[in-house]
């Protein structure tokens, strides 16, 4: 019955997202599509998928894909689809059937089906394999096997504005003080809380991200990240949430793909605590009416057409090896801002959003922030190897600020900021 | 003088419409004949089903089912491979089951086997040859498998405790362990070891002519043979058969029960861990939750359609192996969600398996005499 209800509730929201416009990316391409149209053939495209519409992740890549085939005029059946593919053999055995069926271009797009196309790559030299979200595309020195990743820290940075932007509405209004919530504060420090599932680059990163989104606006905050181990589990969401506003936390996001965290909020919020919620992926408003705020998103049809597109024209091996974009390009986004965002919270995403994209705002400014009670220099050293024995050290900050995905400089899309800053607490990691 | 309290019998005594009959005995042909219409009265019913719901020509969409299945040389290999993964541990679990040891652990001991094998690929891939570590690798899955299943023998023979939730239970002991280990390995903390040994493919099966899976068919073809020829030929075999189908008439031979059950389970989940290894050095290369894939559940239905006769089970398994093969095809081609296309095998599985009730039993109509004025 709860598996039941958790497909119903995931479908409902899946169809109430909103999703961010596609933007200039989208039309730009447009305009080189009928060109293109003409190279097209009748090659095919495999798309392998860890789930399928039930689930918001994948629905928001299925989404991409879909916009990215209708503005370049790729056919219906030209795009094989592959759904519920573990992270597993199948995997292997999806990509080779889609390179028997004749797919030139194949799609996975879930982390863990990485190490699988990775293999599949270094056996079809003539196709191109990417794995969305992976991190080992420039390690594997194969010429056809990329990785695609949004600046998703930057989405998740302006929905730590949206978050601080409420917390400072609940200040000024007397409502979070210490003698109406005492359980809200550590010391003079406002609880916050954020659902994680592993704890490794990807999550860290974007958790840091929100922080410092918060920070921004409401300068003392202190923040408990709980894992719980999953990717999808909706009571243990659910669980980790209510753990976190026990706690006293008065914001809780995450990173995990369910609803069950903005739910939880809701149902704690119509019971009279003071607690609100940040989604990720989809809008959350749906099952929090009153206690979500925003979601931070991803635009994946931004990537999608620039795959697309290269692959129309017969250069799917010049696809990025790593490939990263945020707001400059619309590849991110925050959803529709929930009815409790504070007044004047849509200014100040667009002030926000657009300093971002002029580059006047760097999400990871060194100033903002500290790690053992230092700030990072321009000397700070990070590994993107995963071997300790034989690391590939690089130095990211450079003009103030930890550069994250910089394909720029030849690092990898995924993101590598793993770094444990203060004023956040981990539990729960196993 | 007739008692009233006693009247004779109504001629009309209510005789059911239909009642049901054990067969004593059932002609082989006519088994296979019932077997043969339960699969096309499945299919039937699945067409109709698709029918019902997509307005999709059902003859394309079994077409596609095929396709799916055999459409391509690799694909006719993956699914003998399927087939063959699921055929290993069946066979492991016959014995158990023809001895009446309900062994529900089998996912345990294909997990603990995949482990085991995980553990050496990842401590020992490239400071011993190959080979020798293909052979350490096997050897440590078949025994610590087997340890796996001796376990809940052990206390099934000496105290005995409940075989069918101790063997559950170990599952998730085993559960877990990989879970455990899963994290000790991932370098990212990502929670996915990923494929072991990639560049230098040490502990991988080697390829024989350039295919992956020829040599794990070889090695599960001859446990099947050689189960075969255990249970119908070996005097242990016979042991198997005399517990399971009596206890007492077992100990009243002087069959030592206890030793033929721990004896059987070392046999049973001996192979349930070879079948991990098998998964592990042969097929992904990975070690995770989902090595067993739910392969020890499904082979429970593998051990009983067969009969636990072996070369019956081959033939279960290929039905199985297709039907699963094919409903991810046309999931693919129809844009059905996958759940639908698990509909159909379900449909079509229940059918199999409700033709088991026709095979041992049949229905009797009531005759209906005739009035007599």
């Amino acid at each position: 019955m709860k598996k039941i209800l958790t497909k119903v509730l995931s479908l409902a929201a899946v169809t109430a997202m909103v999703g961010c416009s596609s933007g200039t990316a989208a039309s730009s391409a447009a305009a080189t599509s009928s060109a293109a149209a003409a190279t097209t053939g009748d090659g095919k495209i495999g798309v392998i998928l860890v789930g399928d519409e039930n689930e918001g992740y994948t629905a928001a890549h299925m989404d991409g894909i879909r916009e990215a085939a209708s503005q370049l005029g790729i056919a219906d059946d030209q795009i094989i689809w592959k759904y519920s593919i573990g992270e597993t053999q199948d995997c292997y055995d999806a990509a080779v059937d889609l390179v028997d069926q004749g797919a030139t271009l194949i799609v996975s797009n879930s982390y863990g089906h990485q190490g699988f196309m990775e293999q599949a790559a270094s056996e079809n030299p003539d196709v191109t394999f990417v794995a969305m979200t992976g991190d080992t595309a420039a390690l594997s020195g194969l010429p056809n096997f990329k990785n695609a990743f949004n600046h998703t820290y930057e989405s998740r940075y302006v929905s730590g504005v949206v978050a601080g932007m409420k917390l400072q509405e609940l200040i000024d209004n007397g409502t979070l003080t210490k003698e109406n919530l005492p359980d809200a504060f550590a010391g003079d420090d406002i609880k916050i809380g954020y659902v994680g599932a592993y704890p490794y680059a990807e999550v860290v990163s974007g958790y840091t991200a929100f922080y410092l989104g918060v920070k921004s606006v409401v300068p003392n905050v202190h923040m408990y990240v709980e894992y719980t181990n999953s990717w999808f589990d909706q009571s243990a969401e659910k669980a980790t949430a209510e753990s976190l506003m026990a706690k006293g936390c008065v914001i809780i996001s995450q990173h995990a793909d369910s609803t069950g965290a903005p739910s939880a909020v809701q149902s704690a919020l119509e019971n009279g605590t003071v607690a609100y919620s940040v989604g990720y992926n989809i809008s959350m408003l749906e099952v929090a009416p009153d206690a979500a705020l925003t979601s931070a998103s991803n635009n994946w049809s931004v990537y999608y057409t620039y795959a697309f597109q290269n692959w129309l024209e017969g250069k799917a091996m010049d696809i990025a090896t790593d490939w990263a974009e945020g707001y400059n390009t619309g590849a991110v986004c925050v959803t529709e801002l929930g009815k409790s965002c504070a007044p004047g919270t849509q200014e100040k995403v667009l002030e926000v959003e657009k300093a971002i994209k002029d580059g006047t705002l760097n999400v990871f400014d060194i100033t903002t922030f500290t790690t053992g009670g230092a700030s990072l220099t321009e000397d700070t050293e990070i590994d993107l190897s995963f071997d300790p024995a034989n690391p590939n050290l690089i130095k990211p900050v450079k003009d103030g600020a930890f550069r994250e995905s910089d394909t720029a400089n030849g690092f990898r899309s995924a993101p590598y900021f793993s770094i444990r800053i203060d004023g956040i607490e981990e539990s729960g990691a196993e | 003088m007739k008692d009233s309290k006693y009247e004779a019998p109504k001629s009309s005594v209510k005789e059911p419409l239909v009642h049901i009959v054990k067969r004593s005995d059932i002609e082989p042909w006519k088994a296979w004949g019932i077997r043969i219409a339960a699969v096309l009265l499945g299919m039937l019913v699945s067409a109709l089903f698709i029918n019902g719901i997509t307005n999709l020509n059902p003859a394309a969409v079994f077409k596609s089912m095929f396709a799916g299945a055999f459409g391509t040389d690799k694909r006719i290999w993956q699914t003998l491979k399927d087939m063959s993964l699921l055929l290993c541990i069946g066979i492991g679990l016959a014995p158990a089951f023809k001895l009446r040891f309900w062994n529900v652990g089998a996912e345990g001991q294909v997990l603990i086997g995949g482990l085991v094998s995980a553990a050496l690929m990842i401590n020992l891939g490239g400071k011993i040859p190959n080979g020798v570590l293909l052979i350490l690798m096997a050897l440590c899955a078949v025994v610590c498998g087997a340890v796996w299943g001796l376990i809940p023998a052990y206390f099934k023979s000496k105290y005995r405790t409940n075989e069918t939730l101790f063997t559950l239970m170990m599952n998730y002991i085993a559960l877990q362990l990989v879970e455990f280990y899963v994290d000790v390995w991932d370098k990212k903390q990502s929670h996915s070891v990923g494929v072991i040994n990639a560049s230098s493919k040490a502990g991988w099966m080697p390829y024989i002519g350039g295919n992956q899976f020829i040599l794990m068919i070889i090695i599960v073809a001859l446990i099947t043979v050689g189960m075969y020829f255990y249970l119908q030929n070996s005097k242990q075999g016979f042991e198997i058969t005399v517990v399971g189908e009596s206890e007492n008439t077992a100990r009243y031979a002087g069959i030592s029960v206890s030793k033929v059950i721990r004896r059987t389970m070392l046999v049973s989940a001996g192979i349930c861990g070879l079948a991990g290894f098998l998964e592990v050095s042969a097929v992904s290369h990975t070690i995770s939750s989902l090595t067993a894939g739910g392969r020890g559940f499904t082979a429970i239905i593998v051990a009983w359609l067969g009969k636990f006769n072996p070369f019956a089970m081959t033939l279960i398994t290929a039905i199985l192996a297709f039907m699963s093969r094919g409903a991810n095809q046309i999931a693919s081609d129809f844009n059905f969600n996958k759940f639908a296309s698990n509909i159909l095998t379900g449909i079509i599985l229940f059918f199999i398996l409700g033709s088991e009730f026709f095979i041992n039993y049949r229905l009797v109509f009531r005759h209906r005499p005739k009035e007599v004025k």
